[in-house]
């Protein structure tokens, strides 16, 4: 499986997780989202997109559906489960301790 | 993992297994979908619809590879790949038939030898003793290096403190004997045992109707009851339900059957005769007719014990060997210190096992060969195919398979041709079972039946699943080292590496010195045969028929009708009038048992010569038999000195004995053996002679024959006058134009019409017992042959596919030679010298291969040295020739180049 060589796998688990926990949508609504509310910072790659949602789902933390989209075509959306919010707010929570620890450490004085 | 993540979980990880392809078609909707949406998205912000939609596509990458991907994820895969790869696999299997069927009987012939080979070992090496916890049943013997002698006998008093030791849970001795069987249908001869009332308290086995002896019986003689075999109650008893409390006699004894066991039991003892007991009878070993007191008196008893349980077999001849040394200081008298005497304890596994173990090993390796040539003949194909597949797997790969998934198909596709393989090759083994069956020689020693249990089939898949890896290992590790680009460049009719050439190569070097191997081994065996079949036998066995028959010898002296020499002469004397009026009869002569040449395992009584009476406490054991004066002249043995009996030595006359010349040279080195005086010892009971405080003298001294064993050429023999003595087991010896189907009726009813009650049996031609004597060496023989012969077919296969592979391989090369104006034959040439150097080398290898082996073979050789250089010689020259025959259809190919053509082929 590729990784996007811009986001650790485990961020961008979390980041998904998140956009879905807004709102279900699908799969590509979910990246424009992304991309819209970080300003086009946080960019992923058609290739990496698909088999990260598939594998959130596997584990559980997302859950899909059919629906007939405006198109008149086939479509699945996907949305949190229980499971997945509780996910969430753990993997936001260890975010928040790295981020702020790498943030201390870049911060410190140079002599 | 919380139980809600597997409610989530389940039921898509099930659909993902079970509804496949409808997951798969999600899928492809899924990115499909996804695309659509950014190709709309390009055009809303201004291209063409075209180049919107390449640039989406672009993005996503290759579709495939993607729907992949997510695959993955999904963790069910392993079982879902192993599903699409049997499926895969069969279809090229199926795609190539020619190659799937060679293969696959290739794998079934080795595995269904190897299979069958093994159950043979299972029952006979490996379980051999059908009784609970078999480990802990050993055979107590006595041994006296200092008189040497092995296996003297035990005791009573010894038997006794034996049973006191703490050693055992029983300690049992044992009997063995034939008799008469009357009050059954027909006077039959029967083999029985007298054992101690613990015997099947010992063996465990209950019985099938009635019961068993009672181990706490204390009483000191034969007691009443008997138990008989399921086969004998069928046989002799048609069955009959009302057989416990039937009164049956043995010898005229009276005895009441009180159990029978269930079919297929049978004693653990040494000879086939022993293992044939049918009938028990209970002897407490305390008294009449045994000697109970005298503790010097060695009684020639099998004694047979049960250790205790968790007791090691060290651990108890420890125990045992301090018990021996304080007997010895308690009673100096009964254990002389010169005698040396030992007690062993031996597992009783070795009864039966012990003088087959080297032979069933050998077997088992040669047909593992086998195996292990066709697996190397199947490797080679699979290589070639490989070579041929390379552009295929470079394909896959280039398009995005992972290697790990090709190499993991690949091993499952041989896998899949292995196991298929072996279960044909089982299945084979399973309808074939009757006919191999009669193949295994009377004499291997079987408690159990030969069976396709558990073991057998587990050993067969093992089997398979190794050969499979062992063959499958080279291609599929080449497949995931392949050089993409070289192989795609090569196109669809790729040729492979250079280094997949060698590995065949290689292989084809291997399975010329594997067969080598074997041949040696065979052509060891087959001159080992034949040198003891052309071995001077001493006597001339054609034409000559033995017909045994029993005189009862009852417990009670005095109602025994043959009790003295004279009665018993008589008897005899008539018989022989009567034989030689039989149809086709020049000569009759009459002689005890152990006289017929290669049936016994031998008589033996002590020997005390006049003159050395007390040179040891211990006396040696010779040989000895009873005989009428014709005997010799009836089998053409020469006498050499001396005379032979008479009609008047008889019981009157001076007790008179013929040796043979082995034993004149033993005892009598020096001097002239006639005129000496000896005496002779017990002999085992139930054989007539007691011990008689008479001296024998020497009459005549004949030829050393190979009465004894084809394979012991001077084995000490005395024979003694029938007529100064009471053997009961005997045997009628016919030399002329003899029926063999009709002189065994013909002399039965001559012996009943003189006494209706003695069974007369075991009727067979002398020719015949030399021919079952070699029974076991010629099974063995004749399977090593033909593993070896499979082997070299085998092997002239692979060295066929590996110069055919070359000459095609180098055909553009050969067109160039002819082209410029090479000779044909040079061509020719040249092929037969390259298969002929991997012959050679394989012949190397194999060389070196087989001198370790015949080394290890030693032990059932005859009369060849291990190295003998005729055989190696012999078997390369063989070796050399097949491998020229298979290399030349190729070579030819060679030959037969058209330059044009070869050229023009791309």
């Amino acid at each position: 499986m590729s990784k996007p060589s811009d986001l650790v796998q485990g961020t961008l688990d979390m980041l998904l997780l998140k956009i879905l926990a807004l709102e279900p949508m699908n799969g590509f609504a979910v990246s424009q989202r992304l991309k819209q509310v970080s300003s086009d910072v946080l960019q992923v790659s058609d290739g990496s997109l698909y088999p990260a949602l598939h594998k959130l789902e596997q584990e559980g933390w997302i859950t899909a559906e059919w629906k007939t989209s405006e198109r008149g075509r086939r479509a699945k959306y996907y949305s949190l489960t229980r499971l997945g919010h509780r996910q969430l707010e753990k993997e936001a929570d260890n975010w928040g301790r790295l981020s702020s620890a790498i943030s201390r450490v870049v911060k410190l004085k140079e002599a | 993992m919380q139980p809600e993540h597997w409610l989530y979980t389940i039921p898509l990880r099930l659909r993902s297994l079970f509804r496949r392809r409808e997951a798969d078609m999600d899928l492809d909707d899924e990115l499909r979908d996804h695309v659509e949406r950014k190709t709309e998205e390009y055009i809303a912000k201004g291209l063409a619809r075209e180049e919107a939609r390449r640039q989406a596509r672009l993005e996503m990458g290759g579709l495939e590879k993607r729907k992949e991907e997510c695959r993955e994820t999904r963790r069910v895969n392993w079982i879902q790949d192993l599903m699409h790869d049997l499926h895969f696999g069969l279809r090229m299997l199926r795609k190539s038939p020619g190659f799937t069927a060679i293969a696959i009987l290739t794998v079934a012939l080795g595995i269904g030898a190897t299979t069958a080979m093994f159950s043979l070992v299972d029952a006979t090496l490996l379980h051999p003793l059908p009784y609970p916890h078999a480990e802990e049943l050993v055979r107590v013997e006595d041994d006296l290096p200092g008189e040497g002698a092995t296996d003297a006998g035990i005791s009573i008093p010894e038997w006794k403190d034996l049973q006191r030791s703490g050693i055992f849970q029983y300690v049992v001795p044992e009997i063995f004997g034939s008799a008469n069987l009357t009050g059954a249908s027909q006077p039959s001869r029967v083999q029985y045992e007298g054992v101690g009332p613990g015997y099947f308290a010992m063996l465990g086995v209950k019985p099938e109707l009635g019961e068993t002896f009672d181990p706490e019986n204390q009483t000191p003689g034969f007691t009443l009851d008997t138990v008989i075999t399921d086969g004998l109650w069928k046989r002799a008893f048609g069955s009959d339900p009302h057989i416990l409390g039937k009164s049956i006699r043995m010898d005229n004894d009276l005895f009441r059957v009180i159990g029978v066991m269930p079919p297929g039991f049978r004693d653990p003892g040494r000879t086939v005769d022993e293992r044939n007991t049918e009938q028990w009878a209970e002897l407490g070993f305390s008294d009449n007719p045994v000697e109970a007191s005298n503790r010097s008196l060695r009684l020639p008893l099998e004694t047979v014990g049960r250790l205790k349980p968790g007791l090691t077999l060290a651990a108890a001849q420890s125990q045992l060997d301090a018990l021996v040394a304080s007997l010895q200081k308690q009673f100096p008298d009964a254990y002389p210190a010169e005698g040396q005497w030992t007690v062993r304890l031996v597992p009783l596994k070795e009864n039966v096992v012990g003088n087959v173990r080297q032979g069933l090993i050998l077997l088992l390796g040669a047909v593992g060969l086998v195996l292990l040539i066709g697996c190397v003949n199947v490797a080679n194909l699979l290589l070639a195919r490989a070579s041929a597949r390379s552009w295929e797997m470079a394909m896959r790969q280039a398009l995005g398979a992972a290697r790990k998934r090709l190499v993991r198909q690949l091993l499952t596709e041989t896998l899949l041709l292995s196991v298929l393989g072996g279960a044909v090759g089982f299945v084979i083994l399973l309808c074939m079972k009757g006919f191999l069956l009669r193949l295994i020689p009377e004499s291997l020693p079987r408690l159990n039946d030969l069976s396709i249990n558990w073991t057998v089939m587990l050993f067969a898949l093992a089997a398979s699943l190794a050969a499979g890896i062992i063959f499958g290992l080279a291609p599929a590790r080449q497949a995931g080292h392949l050089d993409l680009a070289n192989a795609l460049r090569q196109g669809r009719g790729s040729r492979g590496s250079a280094e997949q050439a060698r590995t065949r190569r290689v292989l084809v070097v291997t399975e010329f010195a594997l067969s080598l191997v074997l041949m040696v081994a065979a052509g060891l065996l087959l001159r080992s045969f034949w040198d003891l079949y052309k071995a001077p036998l001493g006597f001339n066995p054609q034409h000559v028929m033995s017909v045994q028959l029993w005189l009862p010898s009852p417990n009670d002296p005095k109602t025994d009708i043959y009790g003295t020499a004279s009665q018993e002469a008589v008897f005899a004397r008539e018989l022989l009038r009567r034989s030689r009026l039989l149809p086709g009869v020049r000569e009759a002569a009459l002689g005890a048992e152990p006289s017929i040449p290669l049936q016994h395992d031998g008589n033996r009584s002590q020997l005390i010569v006049e003159g050395r009476e007390t040179q040891s406490k211990q006396p040696p054991l010779v040989e000895r038999s009873e005989v009428t004066p014709e005997y010799f002249h009836l089998l053409e043995i020469p006498v050499l000195r001396g005379r032979l009996f008479n009609d008047g030595d008889d019981e009157k006359a001076p007790l008179v004995a013929v040796v043979n010349q082995a034993m004149a040279r033993t005892y009598w080195r020096d001097e002239d053996p006639l005129g000496k005086r000896l005496m002779l010892g017990r002999g085992r009971p139930g054989v007539g002679l007691h011990a008689r405080k008479t001296w024998i003298t020497i009459v005549g001294v004949i030829a050393d024959a190979r009465t004894e064993s084809l394979a012991k050429a001077s084995v000490p023999q005395i024979y003694l006058s029938l007529y100064q003595d009471t053997p009961k087991e005997l045997a009628i010896f016919l030399r002329g134009e003899l029926s063999a189907s009709a002189i065994p009726e013909e002399v039965r009813e001559m012996v009943q019409s003189v006494n209706p009650e003695l069974p007369v049996y075991g009727a067979k031609t002398l020719d015949e017992a030399v021919s079952a004597s070699l029974e076991q060496r010629r099974f063995s023989m004749k399977i090593v042959a033909v593993f070896a012969i499979t082997a070299l077919l085998l092997a002239a296969l692979g060295i066929y596919g590996v110069v055919s592979y070359i000459v095609s391989e180098r055909t553009r090369d050969i067109g160039i030679r002819l082209a410029l104006g090479a000779d044909r034959g040079k061509i020719l040439a040249m092929v037969l010298r390259q298969g002929l150097g991997l012959a050679m080398a394989g012949a190397a290898v194999g060389l070196v291969g087989s001198v370790i082996v015949s080394h290890l073979m030693a032990g059932l050789l005859y009369g060849v040295m291990p190295t003998d250089p005729l055989t190696f010689a012999g078997v390369t020259l063989v070796l050399t020739v097949v491998a020229l025959a298979a290399c030349y259809i190729p070579a030819r190919r060679a030959m037969r180049v058209d330059p044009m053509i070869a050229l023009r082929y791309e």
